[in-house]
């Protein structure tokens, strides 16, 4: 029984590393700032969610799981959060984001 | 003056929260938590009295749980859609802005509808007005997406209406 | 296990850092910030379990709480005080 949570931890924390990676790739790849916030997002969901479910199976006790929980709660509030002033600090600053199309667009 | 019912609310978390993170038992250490939550619930109410009470809505609690179910499967797609995305060679993006309808009544649905847009990967909500949310897509596929105003329907099935 | 977890967070967090480096505007660089707070989170916790000591967590906790708000006050203070970025007009709010 444990073997397969062990196997099951593993599997999440290295599926988390990839995302994570994933994401900090993005910051390096895209081409503006805009964009770049998107590849961000990938690191803070799935990226530090896998990787704390991997760590949540081998928690051992109440009050580790019980903090890890809070860990994941709290990121999932505070990064949108932190995102939209970002994106919307940007954009009183003068960034515009180039799009590739027009459709949509109001100013 | 009675204090008001959400002083025994704030009061019952806090002290939860003291147990679970503390994991501590002896009558020495749960009655310094004791006095720290009160502390800390006489502090917030003080801070309520100068920064005025506001009313920002509430959520059904059964449908809040189905709906962050629903999210999270949408989040693991998205993910996945923008990680393709970032790693193929040829970087498939096509940066969009839209305006998005956001047809919530309440503070709070408006709230978790632009956060909801923002914990989605591949859109990023910019701006809100009262009866919609700017929204920055990493591809015309997502934005599109978002303007089938499924989420829109979601979050606004969760509000509570007196 | 936990040790390939944390190379890769370190691997990442090395190339955050050189999009941090390189801007090219500031906000690139606070985004830049903003992720590298999560990945110290991620790797407090990671190193608490890898080293058998799970009280770590305390700290990741509360890094996530400072993390968070430093970069609101970051923000806050490139979108009021710096006079040559900001083209809103102040507003003054009374004081009670």
């Amino acid at each position: 029984m444990s073997a397969v949570f062990d196997v099951l931890s593993w599997v999440l924390l290295l599926a988390g590393s990839f995302f994570v990676f994933t994401g900090a790739v993005g910051l390096l790849r895209l081409p503006e700032f805009f964009t770049r916030i998107h590849s961000a997002g990938v690191t803070d969901t799935l990226g530090a969610g896998l990787m704390l479910a991997g760590m949540l199976l081998q928690a051992g006790s109440w009050t580790v799981a019980a903090k890890l929980i809070l860990i994941f709660l709290f990121m999932m509030i505070t990064g949108p959060t932190s995102t939209h002033a970002l994106a919307k600090a940007a954009l009183h600053g003068k960034l515009t984001p180039t799009t590739a199309g027009k459709e949509g667009v109001k100013s | 003056m009675n204090p008001p019912k959400r002083v025994y609310g704030t009061l019952a978390v806090l002290s939860v929260l003291w147990l679970a993170l503390s994991g501590y038992f002896q009558a020495l250490l749960i009655s310094f938590g004791i006095l720290s939550c009160v502390l800390v619930t006489w502090l917030g109410a003080r801070m309520d009295r100068t920064d005025g009470e506001h009313h920002v809505g509430l959520v059904r609690p059964l449908a809040t749980i189905r709906y962050l179910g629903w999210l999270t499967l949408e989040v693991i797609k998205s993910n996945l859609d923008v990680s393709r995305r970032i790693l193929s060679p040829r970087l498939p993006i096509s940066p969009t802005v839209v305006w998005v309808p956001a047809s919530q009544k309440s503070e709070i649905g408006r709230v978790i509808f632009a956060n909801s847009i923002t914990l989605t990967p591949g859109t990023v909500s910019i701006d809100v007005q009262a009866g919609e949310i700017e929204v920055h897509a990493l591809s015309k596929e997502g934005a599109d997406a978002l303007l089938e105003g499924e989420m829109n329907r979601r979050v606004r099935a969760i509000e509570w209406e007196d | 296990m936990f040790i390939v977890a944390s190379i890769a967070i370190v691997v990442t967090m090395v190339l955050v850092l050189v999009r941090a480096l390189l801007g090219p505007t500031v906000y690139d660089r606070i985004l830049a910030a903003n992720s590298f707070g999560t990945k110290t989170v991620l790797i407090i916790a990671v190193y608490g379990f890898l080293t058998g000591r799970p009280d770590f967590l305390d700290i990741a906790l509360v890094y996530a709480l400072i993390n968070f708000i430093s970069v609101v006050a970051v923000l806050k203070f490139f979108e009021y005080g710096d006079l040559g970025v900001s083209t809103r007009k102040k507003t003054r709010q009374s004081e009670p």
